[in-house]
C-alpha cells in the first residue's frame, strides 16, 4: 500500500464527516444501546456512542462504508470518547480496550473492502482520540482557580491504554483531535511517545485543534501558533483545527498554521454553527463551497467534517477540492 | 520530520529557520531580530526574600501580584523556582503554577520551570500547556541521567537550559565551556534526536573585581565562550544570570547597574539572546557617564591590570545615589486640556474637580468648560470608542467623570444664565427621550445606551421602566424631543412597541423612533414596527451604533438622506424577509400532535420526590450561589462579546474584560458582606399527567390546604414543518400521560435576587455613578440566574432526587448537561407568558415572597427567574419556533381566553 505521506504530496486527502450525526438516525433506544451483552448494566447507556461498536457493529460499519463510498481517504474510528476518564461517566472502564480494538477492527476491515476495490485509491483508519471530559490545565471550580479535575498522568495512563487497542485493531493513523485544552494534547503525544517506543514502530499522528469562538483561541487560552508551538516537538504527519466553528471562521486560523507550519495542514469544521434548535444546517453545497476558499488558497492537504456533517457533505467536498493541488510543505 | 536542520519552505515561500519557539498563551519566537529575551526572576525563592516569604506563609495571592508586576514590566519569560529548604518544593511548584496557569494576563508568556531537582521540574513540566524552558540540566551526573532527563523534556515540549557543569565540575574558564557545551550539544542531538533549537546554554556568569586574579577573565571568558557557541553549534542558544557579575559591588547599585549594561552589550554583540535580569537594577549604555563607563568596561573586558582598584576607587564617589521610586504622576504636569481629556479618557475622577475648576477659571462663562474642555475630552473618547480602542465600561467610567464634572459646573451656568440670559439657551445637541415600555423592567441596556449618548452631548429625558404608551407621548411632547427611544427585554414588549409606533403616527409625530433591547430584531422593527410609522424607525442594538445614528439622524446635512436611505433598506430587508419565512411549511396541529415525542413510559424510570409540595426559601446566603455564576452572559450586557474565562485573555476587549470582572468582584463582595441583596425563592413539586396531548394536570393535595386543587398547564407545540423522523415537541411531551396509568411529577419555581437593588442602584445613580448602578443590575441578574441554577440542582439532588449521585462542574451547568430540564414562560421552549399567571396561582408566589407581575407579566424585581421543572432523563429544551392559527384558536379554547386574548399574547410566534 502506498505510503500516506506520499499521497499527501500529490493531492488533498478526504477525512470523514461527523459518526454522531449518522448515529442519530438510526434512532437507537436505550434497548438498542445495550444490546443483549448490556441487557443488566445498572446505568443506562444511551448515548454512550462508542459502545455501539460492540452492540451495533453493523451500523458503524455502515457509516464508514457510506464515507468510504462518498470520497472519503480515512475514516476516523467510532472512539472519541473511549477513555477510562470519559467512560467513567457509564461505569465502563473496564471495557476501554475492547471498545477502542473493536471500533478500529470493524473501521480496517470496511478499509480493506475498499482498498481492494479500489487498489489505486488506498483507504485509511485514523484512530480518534478524543479530548476526554476533563482539563488538565483549567480549574472546573471557580472559587478554586488551583484546582484540577484530573492530572497529566491520569490523562497520560488513559491514553495510552486506548492507543495500545486503536494501534491493536488495525489503526494505520492516530488522530488526537477536538483539542480546547493542549495540556490534555500533550499527554496524549507523551503517551503516544512512549507506544511507539516500547513496540518499536512509527505511526503518522494527526493533531487537530479546536478554536472555540471568534477571540480565535482554545478554550484553554491559546492563540493558534501558541497551540502549534506546543504540540511541535512530535514529529507529525499534519496539524490542523475541527469542531466549534463552521468553514469560513476556520479561514484565519487555518492561515496561521499554513504560514507556520512545517507539517500538513487539516481541517473538518462542522457543517455551519448549530441553530435555534442546537441542529447543523449548513447545506452539502454551501459547505463545499467554503471549503474551495481552503484549496484556493492552498492552505490545507486534508479536509473532512465534524459535527452535522454527512456522507452528502462529504461527496461534496470531495469533488470540489478534486481540482485543487494540495498545500505544498 | 523533526531533524532537518536546512531551511524549509511552506507554500507561502516564507523560510522557516530553526528558531527557538516558546509559548505560554501566546507564542514567542526567538529571532535575530529580537535581539535579547528578558526572563523575569523576581518569582525565585532563592532570589527574592520577599517571594520566599509570600510562598511560605502562603499568600498565594501576592505571589501572583509579584508574577503579575513582572509580565507587566516587560518580562517575556518567567522564571518560577521554588527550591528552599523549608518548602515542599514540588508541593509550592504545582500550586503555584496552577495558579499562574489560571491568569491570563500572566501566562500569556512561557514560562521557565527553575529547580536543581529532577522532581520538582517534571512535576512542573505536567501542569503548563504551553511549550516552556527548563533550567537547568548538566552533565554533572553523568551521561545517562543527563540523557535520561533530556528524551523527558523533549517528550513533554520543553526547551532547555544546559549548564556548563560536568562529572568533573563547573566550567570556569573559556576552554572548559567550550569543551563542556559541545560535548552536551552532541550528545543532546544525535543521541536523543534533540532539536539544536531548543538548546540554550548557560555558561556560567561569575563575579568580577573581586580582587584575585583568577577572576579576571570571568566576564571576558563567558563572552568569547558565547561567540563561540554561536558559531559552532547551530541553532543552539545562550543565557545567563546576570547579576553575578557585578557580585562584588553589592550594595552599590548605580555600579552593579552600570556593569551590567556594560556587560550585557557585549555579550548580546557576542551572541547571547537571553538572560535573567532585573530590569530595574540596568542602567541604560548610552547613559552611563563617561568616566564610570570607561573603568567598568576595563573590568569587564580585563583591559588594564589594575581594573580593578581603579574602578573601586571610583566606586566610593558614587555610592549613595539612588533612584527615586516613581508612582507615575507625570500626567499631573501637562497642560490643563491634556489632563481633562486624560481624566475622561482613563476615567479617572480623583482630580476633576480642581481641574474643572482651573478651567472654569480660565473660561468667559462656565458653559464654555463643558462646550470647550469636557467636549475636546469626550470627542477624544467619542473616537476611540467608535474606532474600537475603547470598550464600554471604559466609555461608562468616562461618563462618570464627565457626569462630576457637569455637576459641579451646572450652579455656575444657572448663575449665569440668571445675569446674562441667552437665546437658545435650551438648545444642545438634541433631545431624546429614553423609555423600557409598558410592562417591562428591564432597563440596563437603555441605560448604558442613554450614558453614552449623554457623554455625546445629547440631553436625555429618561422615563424609567414600565412607562405606559400615553405617558410617553405626552412626555416627547412636553419636552419637545427630538427622538424617541424604547427599549425591551421580554417578547410582550415587541407589541408594546408596535402600538405605540401607531400611536405616534396617528398623534402625526413627526421624528425618528429607536428601537432596542435583546428580543427585539432588525426583522421585526422592518416587519412589524416600520410599517406602522411614516418617519425613520431603526433598529439599534448596540450603545457605539446610538452614537452614529443618532447624529445621523438629528445632523442638518445627513438628516434627509439617512431618514430616506433607513426607509429603503427597512423596505428591501422586510421583502427578503417576508419571501423567505413563506418558504416555510406547517402541518396542521392534529398532524404535529400525531409526531409529538414519544417516551417509553412502559420502561422510562419516573422518580417520586422526596419531597412533594411547596417549600420557601426566605434568606439565602447569596455565598452559596457564587460557584452558580455564569459569567459570560454578563460581559454581554457590557457588550463585551465572548466567552468567560477565555474573553480575559482575548486580544480585544482582554484588558477590559479584566477591568470589568475585578470591578464586579468588588461589587459583589460588598452586595454579599453588607448584604445588599436578599435571595428569596419559593418551588413546588406535585403529581402530574399529561391530558389531551398538549395539557399537564397538576394535583396540589390537601397538603397546602387550598380550595382548589387541580391546576392545568397548556403547552404549546412545534408546527414547523422539516426532515422526517424528527418529533413535534411540547412540554407535555415529557410527563407521563393518564392513559398510561403511570403517576408522574412535575415542578415550578420562583427565584429573586432582586429585592434590594434598586434601592442599591438609586443609590449610586444620586451620585451621579452610572457605571456601578448599571453594575448592580447586571450582577442581580446574574445572581438570579446563578440562584435558579443552584435550585435546580437542589431539587435534582435533594427534594425530588431523581440524580442525587451526579456530579457536575459549572461548565457543566452551564452547557445544561445535566438531567431534566427548567424550562421559563417566555423562553424558546413555551413562549407564553401567560403561563406565568398559573406558576404564581399554584405557588401563590406574590403573596409568599413578594416577586409580582406587569401587565405584560414581566417579573418584578427584574432579577428574578421562574419556570418548571422536567425530571424525566428524555426532556430536553427546544425552541417552539412560529405556530399556526389552528393551534392558536385550539389554545383558546383550551385555556378559556378569547381568541384575540391568545393571539395578542402569542403574536410573536403565529406564522405571518
Amino acid at each position: 500500500m502506498k505510503d500516506i505521506k506520499e499521497i499527501l504530496k500529490e493531492r488533498i486527502l478526504i477525512l470523514d464527516g461527523a459518526m454522531g450525526t449518522m448515529l442519530q438516525r438510526y434512532k437507537f433506544t436505550e434497548e438498542d444501546f445495550r444490546g443483549e451483552r448490556f441487557k443488566e448494566w445498572e446505568h443506562p447507556l444511551q448515548g454512550n456512542n462508542d459502545l455501539l461498536s460492540l452492540t451495533q457493529p453493523e451500523a458503524i460499519a455502515e457509516v464508514h462504508r457510506k464515507y468510504f463510498a462518498a470520497g472519503a481517504d480515512i475514516v476516523e474510528t467510532n472512539t472519541f470518547s473511549g477513555t477510562t476518564i470519559a467512560m467513567a461517566d457509564y461505569y465502563m472502564e473496564d471495557l476501554v480496550y475492547e471498545l477502542n480494538y473493536e471500533s478500529a477492527r470493524i473501521a480496517k476491515m470496511v478499509a480493506d473492502e475498499f482498498t481492494a476495490k479500489e487498489p489505486h485509491k488506498p483507504r485509511f483508519v485514523a484512530g480518534s482520540i478524543g479530548p476526554t471530559n476533563k482539563t488538565a490545565s483549567m480549574s472546573p471550580d471557580v472559587n478554586d482557580p488551583g484546582y484540577r479535575a484530573v492530572s497529566f498522568d491520569e490523562l497520560r495512563v488513559a491514553y495510552k491504554q486506548q492507543v495500545e487497542a486503536l494501534l491493536d485493531g488495525g489503526s494505520d493513523l492516530l488522530l488526537v483531535e477536538t483539542i480546547f485544552d493542549t495540556l490534555n494534547a500533550k499527554a496524549a503525544l507523551f503517551a503516544i511517545e512512549e507506544v511507539k517506543e516500547e513496540r518499536n514502530i512509527d505511526v503518522p499522528i494527526m493533531v487537530s485543534g479546536t478554536i472555540t469562538d471568534a477571540s480565535g483561541r482554545t478554550l484553554s487560552g491559546q492563540t493558534a501558533e501558541a497551540f502549534l508551538i506546543s504540540i511541535s516537538h512530535i514529529p507529525i504527519l499534519s496539524v490542523g483545527f475541527n469542531c466549534a466553528l463552521g468553514a469560513n471562521q476556520l479561514v484565519p486560523h487555518l492561515e496561521v498554521l499554513s504560514t507556520k507550519s512545517e507539517h500538513a495542514v487539516s481541517a473538518h469544521p462542522n457543517a455551519g454553527l448549530p441553530n435555534a434548535f442546537g441542529e447543523y444546517d449548513e447545506t452539502p453545497d454551501q459547505m463545499a463551497e467554503q471549503i474551495k476558499e481552503y484549496a484556493e488558497k492552498g492552505l490545507v492537504n486534508i479536509v473532512g467534517g465534524c459535527c452535522g456533517t454527512t456522507p452528502e457533505h462529504i461527496t461534496a467536498i470531495a469533488k470540489i477540492v478534486e481540482n485543487f493541488a494540495p498545500r505544498q510543505f | 520530520m523533526s531533524n532537518r536542520s536546512e531551511i524549509l519552505t511552506t507554500n507561502n515561500q516564507q523560510p522557516t529557520t530553526r528558531y527557538l519557539r516558546l509559548s505560554g498563551l501566546e507564542p514567542l519566537i526567538v529571532t535575530p531580530e529580537t535581539n535579547f529575551i528578558n526572563v523575569g526572576e523576581r518569582t525565585n525563592v532563592a532570589g527574592s526574600k520577599k517571594f520566599l516569604r509570600l510562598v511560605k506563609e502562603e499568600k498565594f495571592e501576592e505571589a501572583l501580584a509579584v508574577a503579575r508586576e513582572q509580565v507587566e514590566n516587560g518580562a517575556q519569560v518567567i522564571d518560577i523556582n521554588m527550591d528552599d529548604g523549608l518548602i515542599d518544593g514540588k508541593e509550592a511548584m504545582v500550586k503555584f503554577l496552577n495558579l499562574v496557569i489560571a491568569e491570563p494576563d500572566i501566562s500569556r508568556v512561557p514560562i521557565m520551570i527553575d529547580s536543581s531537582k529532577w522532581e520538582i521540574i517534571e512535576a512542573g513540566l505536567q501542569v503548563v500547556q504551553g511549550k516552556c524552558v527548563v533550567n537547568s540540566i548538566s552533565l554533572k551526573e553523568g551521561e545517562e541521567q543527563f540523557l535520561h532527563h533530556a528524551k523527558l523534556i523533549k517528550r513533554y515540549g520543553a526547551a532547555v537550559i544546559v549548564m556548563a557543569f560536568d562529572e568533573v565540575g563547573q566550567a570556569d574558564n573559556y576552554d572548559r565551556r567550550i569543551e563542556i557545551a559541545k560535548r552536551s550539544y552532541d550528545v543532546l542531538v544525535n543521541k536523543v534526536n534533540f532539536a539544536p533549537e531548543d538548546i540554550i546554554f548557560d555558561l556560567n556568569i561569575f563575579p568580577v573585581a573581586t580582587g584575585m586574579d583568577e577572576h579576571k577573565l570571568n566576564a571576558i571568558d563567558f563572552i568569547e565562550a558565547t561567540r563561540w557557541v554561536r558559531e559552532n553549534l547551530p541553532h543552539a542558544s545562550v543565557s545567563g544570570g546576570v547579576s553575578n557579575v557585578s557580585f562584588s559591588f553589592r550594595g552599590n547599585n548605580p555600579v552593579r547597574e552600570a556593569m551590567h549594561s556594560v556587560f550585557l552589550y557585549h555579550a548580546i554583540k557576542a551572541g547571547m539572546n537571553m538572560g535573567i535580569v532585573n530590569p530595574s537594577m540596568l542602567e541604560v549604555y548610552d547613559d552611563i557617564p563617561k568616566d564610570l563607563l570607561e573603568r567598568v568596561e576595563d573590568v569587564i573586558l580585563n583591559r588594564r591590570d589594575d581594573a580593578t582598584e581603579r574602578l573601586l576607587d571610583f566606586a566610593e564617589s558614587v555610592v549613595g545615589k539612588t533612584k527615586e521610586s516613581k508612582v507615575d504622576l507625570s500626567w499631573r504636569e501637562e497642560p490643563l486640556q491634556n489632563r481633562i481629556t486624560r481624566a475622561l479618557v482613563k476615567g479617572i475622577d480623583q482630580y476633576i474637580i480642581e481641574d474643572i475648576e482651573e478651567a472654569r477659571l480660565a473660561a468667559s462663562k462656565p458653559i464654555e468648560v463643558i462646550e470647550g474642555n469636557l467636549m475636546t475630552g469626550m470627542n477624544v473618547v467619542g473616537d476611540l470608542f467608535g474606532s474600537g480602542k475603547m470598550f464600554l465600561p471604559q466609555v461608562v467610567k468616562s461618563a462618570r467623570v464627565m457626569k462630576k464634572a457637569v455637576a459641579y459646573l451646572l450652579p455656575y451656568i444657572e448663575e449665569e444664565k440668571l445675569l446674562n440670559p441667552q437665546e437658545g439657551d435650551d438648545k444642545g445637541a438634541g433631545k431624546i427621550l429614553m423609555a423600557t415600555v409598558k410592562g417591562d423592567v428591564h432597563d440596563i441596556g437603555k441605560n448604558i445606551v442613554s450614558v453614552v449618548l449623554a457623554c455625546n452631548n445629547y440631553e436625555i429625558v429618561d422615563l424609567g421602566v414600565m412607562v405606559p404608551p400615553e405617558k410617553i407621548i405626552a412626555a416627547a411632547i412636553e419636552h419637545n424631543v427630538d427622538i424617541i427611544g424604547l427599549s425591551g427585554l421580554i417578547t410582550p414588549s415587541l407589541d408594546e412597541m408596535v402600538h405605540l409606533a401607531k400611536e405616534m403616527e396617528r398623534k402625526k409625530f413627526k421624528f425618528p423612533l429607536l428601537i432596542g433591547g435583546a428580543t427585539t430584531s432588525k426583522a421585526h422593527t422592518a416587519v412589524k414596527i416600520d410599517t406602522q410609522y411614516s418617519e425613520a424607525v431603526v433598529h439599534v442594538n448596540d450603545a457605539s451604533r446610538a452614537v452614529t445614528v443618532v447624529g445621523d439622524l438629528l445632523k442638518e446635512e445627513t438628516s434627509q438622506g439617512y431618514k430616506k436611505s433607513i426607509k429603503d433598506d427597512y423596505d428591501v430587508f422586510r421583502e427578503k424577509f417576508l419571501n423567505r419565512s413563506s418558504s416555510k411549511t406547517y402541518k396542521p396541529i392534529s398532524a404535529a400532535r400525531r409526531n409529538k415525542f414519544k417516551i417509553d413510559w412502559k420502561t422510562s424510570e419516573i422518580v417520586k420526590p422526596n419531597t412533594l409540595g411547596i417549600q420557601v426559601i426566605d434568606d439565602l446566603d447569596l455565598n452559596l450561589l457564587l460557584p452558580f455564576i455564569d459569567w459570560t452572559p454578563f460581559f454581554r450586557s457590557w457588550e463585551l462579546h465572548g466567552k468567560y474565562p477565555a474573553i480575559l485573555t482575548d486580544d480585544v476587549v482582554g484588558v477590559q474584560a479584566t477591568e470589568l470582572f475585578a470591578d464586579a468582584q468588588e461589587m459583589l463582595n460588598t452586595i454579599i458582606s453588607e448584604k445588599k441583596l436578599k435571595a428569596k425563592g419559593i418551588f413546588g413539586l406535585f403529581p402530574a399527567n399529561s391530558v389531551n396531548d398538549d395539557d399537564i394536570d397538576v394535583t396540589l393535595n390537601a397538603v397546602q390546604g387550598r380550595d382548589k386543587e387541580q391546576y392545568t398547564f397548556r403547552t404549546l407545540r412545534q408546527q414547523l414543518e422539516r426532515r422526517e423522523g424528527v418529533a413535534d415537541y411540547a412540554l407535555a411531551d415529557f410527563i407521563a400521560p393518564k392513559e398510561s396509568g403511570k403517576q408522574d411529577y412535575m415542578g415550578c419555581f420562583c427565584v429573586s435576587t432582586g429585592f434590594g437593588t434598586a434601592e442599591l442602584a438609586a443609590k449610586y445613580e444620586a451620585d451621579l455613578d452610572d457605571y456601578n448602578s448599571i453594575m448592580v443590575k447586571a450582577l442581580a441578574d446574574r445572581l438570579a440566574e446563578a440562584f435558579a441554577e443552584y435550585l435546580h440542582k437542589e431539587v435534582r439532588l435533594k427534594h425530588w432526587g431523581y440524580a442525587s449521585n451526579e456530579e457536575l462542574s459549572n461548565e457543566d451547568l452551564i452547557k445544561e448537561s445535566y438531567k431534566g430540564i427548567r424550562p421559563a414562560p417566555g423562553y424558546p421552549a413555551c413562549p407564553d407568558h401567560l403561563e406565568k399567571l398559573t406558576i404564581w396561582d399554584i405557588l401563590n408566589v406574590k403573596e409568599t415572597i413578594g416577586v409580582e407581575l406587569t401587565d405584560s407579566l414581566a417579573m418584578w424585581p427584574a432579577a428574578s427567574v421562574s419556570g418548571y421543572y422536567f425530571g424525566n432523563p428524555q426532556a430536553r429544551y427546544f425552541g417552539l419556533g412560529k405556530i399556526k392559527d389552528d393551534q392558536v384558536k385550539d389554545f383558546a379554547e383550551r385555556k378559556g381566553i378569547p381568541l384575540e386574548k391568545a393571539e395578542r399574547w402569542l403574536a410573536p410566534n403565529i406564522v405571518d
